[in-house]
């Protein structure tokens, strides 16, 4: 993950209360869904930027996950993902930041 | 308004495997471990496997992109082929000799034996007439002199860079050798276009720069200008030049100023050059690494093309068909398309099938997939498929057989402008002309929002079409 | 069925350019009831 973005995550991390987070990937396939969600969660694979061994636990989610989009009113979900959804393998999407979730 | 036409095109690659390690992120991550150096050093191809590459005699057009077989392509490899339809795969011993020959401030500098090995090739290079080739006896000199100059850069046993002034990081030795291996591969690119197509250098009025590099210097970083600088070493004494950054799109725009220039009347001749992202050579490299392939990212491209008025045979830029992404599309994935794909063509009554070949984004999935980062044109091309079903053009069941049709896998090095619709230019000439396409659309799209000035994207597409003329002199 | 995960919340919109952009997500986090207090796009190529 860009070194900036972890570098906004944590600073995130640390003004807010973690409760009231939630970070939402919108990564193409399961291989760099991964590698986000585990920099979120368990900290930075690489060891390259700002959440190396950070461990926030944030709850992640991809976009893509029918958990978010039953909360995204469809006219907003039409415009700002329409057929994204089916050209992107929404299933291994989901069960790839689930299984990371279960790392937190 | 007159009709335009693209007239020629030219491609080229240099292979630079001792500059790989200079690119953005070796020269950030092979420091910190020798293990890894050592490992990126004993990945890196020989120039034979590097030429026969599959992917790579594409690009010079020896084959179509849609005949690259199955993957891994390197297991389909013939023959090294050095010079194709299209330009040539220039080895790094000649092509440090090229770097020499256009600098114009002795800022490069190469050790006796590399400089005669690099002379003594060029001497017979098909171009040679058209290189100064005297300024690689210049360059020859005392190196380890030269590298233990202030901020000099060592780039390989035989080549130093030296930095322009020591306190503007604009003009560092690394920020000039990108900026003249950019310069070097742009200026091969147009040469050879110009000894392919017969053109007189001097009947150029204009050559208009679309690569990434960044010109300038600390008070106008990124200032240009390319365009102009090719025009000189190419020996285009006539012309001008400018360069158009939009990152990885600038291309199209490009071509789209350069057509309307030759379409108001403006100029006559206008070409568009490009040369190779320095910075970006072994980009990937840790992820071949780990997957035991070899460093893919060693390459730089070159890109040329001719725009000028109808000449009855060249295939046609339809002005009427271009698509912009605007500010209101936002950044969804599938407005981004909608705009550049869909808007042209249903304004001008075209259906998505009339359109024989899409070029987007042709970037080579066997170099970015093993990083993780998926395979771009296919995603790409499944995204227009499903805007064309949901259009109504084709049926859904139909989307597998579009995209294989009417798309086509990506064999461009991970530069983004070379993959963005451009390498495929020369092969839409063919395709237009003798080949079977009426209809080819170039579509490219930039990531603005990685220079941190806004949050968007930006795209602009064109229609390419068979010349009517064509078809009546059948 | 909503599943009120974003309702209220603050989101961090981490997209990429080759699936959902930044601002898309964002966008779906603001109709969703979030706020949203960081939107980047991650570019790979």
């Amino acid at each position: 993950m860009d070194l900036q973005t972890q570098e906004a995550i944590l600073r995130a991390s640390q003004t807010y209360d973690k409760a009231d987070l939630v970070v939402l990937l919108g990564s193409p396939d399961p291989e760099s869904a991964e590698i986000a969600a585990e920099t979120v969660i368990v900290g930075d694979p690489s060891y390259a930027g700002a959440l190396a061994g950070a461990q926030l636990g944030l709850p992640t989610y991809h976009v893509l996950e029918e958990l978010i989009h039953a909360d995204i009113p469809d006219d907003v979900w039409e415009a700002q993902i329409g057929v994204m959804a089916d050209v992107l393998e929404a299933d291994a999407l989901a069960a790839t930041v689930a299984g990371m979730r279960a790392q937190a | 308004m007159p009709d335009v036409v693209i007239s020629a095109a030219a491609q080229v690659l240099a292979h630079v495997p001792s500059l790989a390690r200079h690119g953005s992120k070796p020269r950030r991550e092979l420091p910190k471990s020798a293990e890894q150096a050592e490992r990126f050093a004993a990945a890196l191809r020989t120039y034979d496997e590097a030429a026969a590459y599959p992917p790579h005699q594409a690009w010079i057009g020896n084959i179509h992109p849609r005949d690259l077989g199955d993957r891994p392509w390197s297991a389909n490899a013939g023959a090294p082929r050095r010079t194709g339809r299209f330009g040539e795969i220039m080895p790094e011993e000649e092509f440090l000799g090229l770097l020499a020959a256009v600098d114009d401030f002795e800022l490069f500098a190469l050790s006796p034996e590399a400089a005669a090995t690099a002379a003594a090739a060029l001497a017979g290079h098909p171009l040679a007439k058209a290189l100064a080739l005297d300024k690689i006896d210049k360059a020859a000199g005392d190196i380890e002199a030269v590298a233990a100059e202030p901020k000099a850069l060592r780039l390989t046993a035989g080549a130093v860079m030296r930095c322009a002034q020591a306190d503007d990081e604009s003009l560092s030795a690394h920020v000039l050798i990108d900026n003249l291996a950019a310069k070097a591969t742009a200026t091969l690119a147009l040469l050879h276009l110009l000894e392919r197509s017969g053109i007189d250098p001097t009947s150029i009025d204009y050559v208009i720069g679309c690569g990434e590099e960044a010109i300038g210097d600390r008070y106008q970083r990124g200032g240009g200008n390319m365009g102009k600088a090719v025009a000189e070493a190419a020996g285009c004494t006539d012309a001008s030049g400018a360069d158009v950054k939009n990152f990885c799109a600038a291309f199209v725009p490009a071509l789209v100023v350069a057509s309307s220039l030759v379409s108001a009347g403006v100029f006559r001749r206008v070409a568009i050059v490009s040369g190779g992202s320095m910075a970006k050579l072994g980009m990937k490299f840790q992820g071949h690494l780990a997957k035991e392939l070899p460093i893919m990212e060693d390459v730089l491209g070159g890109t040329a093309c001719l725009v000028e008025a109808d000449d009855g045979t060249s295939p046609r830029v339809r002005l009427d068909v271009v698509g912009r992404h605007k500010v209101s599309a936002g950044g969804a994935a599938a407005e981004v398309m909608k705009a550049l794909a869909i808007e042209p063509l249903t304004r001008n009554g075209i259906a998505m099938t009339d359109v024989d070949d899409y070029a987007t984004e042709l970037h080579n999935p066997e170099i970015t997939e093993p990083q993780g980062s998926g395979n771009v044109p296919e995603r790409n091309y499944k995204i227009i498929a499903a805007l064309a079903a949901a259009k109504g053009d084709i049926a859904r069941a139909d989307i597998a057989a579009f995209v294989a049709e009417r798309g086509m896998p990506g064999y461009a090095p991970t530069q983004g402008h070379l993959a963005s619709a451009l390498c495929y230019v020369p092969h839409a000439l063919d395709r237009l002309t003798t080949g079977g396409a009426g209809k080819v659309m170039l579509l490219a799209k930039g990531s603005l929002f990685l220079g941190r000035m806004c949050q968007l994207s930006d795209g602009m597409s064109v229609l390419l079409e068979r010349n009517v003329g064509l078809e009546a002199g059948r | 069925m909503n599943s009120n995960l974003l309702q209220g919340k603050k989101v961090i919109a981490v997209g990429e350019r080759d699936g959902i952009s930044g601002p898309a997500i964002a966008a779906c986090a603001k109709a969703a009831g979030a706020e949203v207090v960081f939107v980047a796009t991650e570019c790979f190529v």
